[in-house]
């Protein structure tokens, strides 16, 4: 689990260029980091990529906090 | 009728970062070229280019080089990922006309101030990058800024969005004539009193190996110059083999006089004609006589209401190709017995050809022509393959009075702008 929050927190900020200190597991990608619709669709392909997972268009809609990208990829991989 | 004026200027040319760096390489006679660091071009018939110097080391520059292009300067690395460089490219030139222009911090001047910036093939090179990745790992890995990145209008979005101005957003695709038709185009919006302002120009970033390979392919490129890149480009020459590409972005601040005049700005030139035509005769070779280059200087010289003699000096359209000088013939013939009094010269022989920039660029070389009453060079004219009573302005810069100058600019599928400007009083 604290791998996994750890490569996340990696990909968000470089992908953000957001401060690390910011990217808490609450944080929310919009609300807190500056990211819009399109970054967020970006930030969800590229958790597959690191991943090797398969994200539906639908879950990906409910995935808005580091937290919920966590919690989505703890599962989804078994973890 | 409503008159429009040059109230800033912006340049990212292979010559440097800035107006004024660019400018102070061409009255030097410098040329950009080299070989191409962008990418291994070992397999290509075409290894040299003109790109922009970048703090990085690409195309010659350094952080110690003058002039070298800083991309961080002009955009975060986050958001450099959501652009094409052709947008990256007009942004900083937009950046540097903006500031120039110092336009008031006033959103009912914003919402009067429009974006017409150009390009002639857009994204191309992130075009080619997102079909290969594609190809590899399958349509989920498309990047949500692929679209937004490569649409050739994103110059204008981006640029509007930077700086609130939500007049006309309007965009240009004419090719190697895009950014005259800009200008033109723009300056017709300011007229016609959809906007007392307009942001325009065009940008261009086609140096990757899609662009490449395709204009090789057209058969359009100089392939007999890959060991002394700084010769390739050289119109009017008898030993010239084709164009030589390049990249960058021109953008001009348009105002219309009396707007530019309340503000007190600084007045560069008046745009004072502007003409326009097609050849209806092939997709990529100017009709056989210059008839459709001829027609569309006739149109902008009658649109500005001058006489031949005034014109001291042409910026050709001259791209070192077969072209150069069916350009030149109709140059003469609009002329009449009036050439020998004026100056031509290619600044392509310097910068390359930057396709959709071109235009824009060269109109900016035209403008700073007339405010310094000098006429650039035309470098690498060491054997002249036409005779003819124009002076081509050969090696080096050269004082010229003048009061009015014009810029030409001709594209594929037979497109024909002209845009001529007279000097600030």
């Amino acid at each position: 689990m604290s791998d996994i929050l750890e490569r996340v927190r990696k990909i968000v900020i470089e992908h953000l260029d957001a401060d690390p200190e910011k990217v808490t597991e609450k944080a929310s990608f919009i609300d807190d980091l500056g990211a819009d619709s399109l970054d967020n669709v970006e930030l969800v392909m590229a958790f597959e990529e690191e991943f090797d997972i398969e994200i539906p268009d639908d879950a990906a809609e409910h995935i808005q906090t580091v937290g919920d990208a966590v919690k989505f990829i703890s599962e989804k991989s078994g973890g | 009728m409503r008159r429009v004026v040059v109230t800033g200027l912006g340049l990212l040319t292979p010559l440097g970062q800035g107006v004024d760096v660019t400018w102070k390489n061409i009255l030097a006679g410098k040329s950009g070229a080299g070989t191409i660091s962008t990418f291994d071009a070992t397999d290509y018939g075409c290894q040299v280019a003109f790109e922009i110097p970048r703090v990085d080391g690409r195309g010659g520059g350094g952080p110690d080089v003058e002039g070298s292009f800083d991309p961080n300067g002009t955009m975060a690395p986050k958001d450099q990922r959501k652009v094409d460089d052709f947008i990256l490219y007009a942004m900083a030139a937009a950046d540097e006309a903006v500031k120039d222009a110092n336009l008031p911090d006033d959103e009912e001047v914003r919402l009067r101030t429009g974006v017409i910036i150009g390009s002639g093939i857009g994204g191309l090179a992130t075009i080619e990058k997102t079909a290969l990745e594609m190809a590899e790992k399958g349509p989920r890995r498309v990047s949500p800024f692929f679209i937004p990145s490569a649409l050739i209008n994103l110059a204008s979005g981006q640029v509007s969005i930077r700086y609130g101005f939500k007049g006309p957003n309007h965009s240009v695709v004419t090719a190697c004539a895009t950014g005259a038709h800009a200008i033109g185009d723009a300056a017709r919006l300011i007229k016609y009193g959809d906007a007392d302002v307009m942001i325009a120009g065009g940008a261009e970033a086609s140096i990757c190996p899609l662009g490449i390979a395709g204009f090789i392919a057209c058969r359009a490129m100089a392939t007999d110059f890959n060991d002394a890149p700084t010769t390739a480009s050289r119109p009017y020459d008898r030993n010239r083999a084709g164009f030589v590409m390049g990249e960058g972005a021109g953008i001009l601040v348009l105002e219309e006089l009396e707007h530019a005049k309340a503000r007190g700005a600084k007045i560069y030139a008046e745009v004072i004609g502007y003409g326009l035509s097609g050849d209806a005769y092939h997709i990529t070779a100017p009709s056989e006589d210059g008839d459709g280059g001829l027609r569309a200087m006739k149109a902008a010289v009658k649109d500005a209401g001058i006489d031949v003699s005034e014109i001291g000096y042409v910026n050709a359209h001259g791209t070192s190709t077969m072209a150069d000088g069916l350009e030149l013939g109709a140059v003469e013939r609009l002329l009449g017995d009036n050439a020998k009094n004026a100056m031509m010269s290619s600044t392509k022989s310097m910068t390359g050809h930057l396709l959709g920039a071109a235009g824009a660029v060269e109109s900016i070389f035209t403008i700073l022509a007339l405010r310094d009453q000098t006429a650039p060079p035309t470098i690498n004219l060491d054997d002249p393959e036409f005779d003819t009573p124009i002076d081509l302005v050969p090696h080096k810069a050269k004082p010229k009075a003048m009061e009015v100058a014009m810029s030409n600019s001709f594209g594929f599928g037979g497109t024909n702008a002209c845009v001529i400007f007279r000097r600030a009083p």
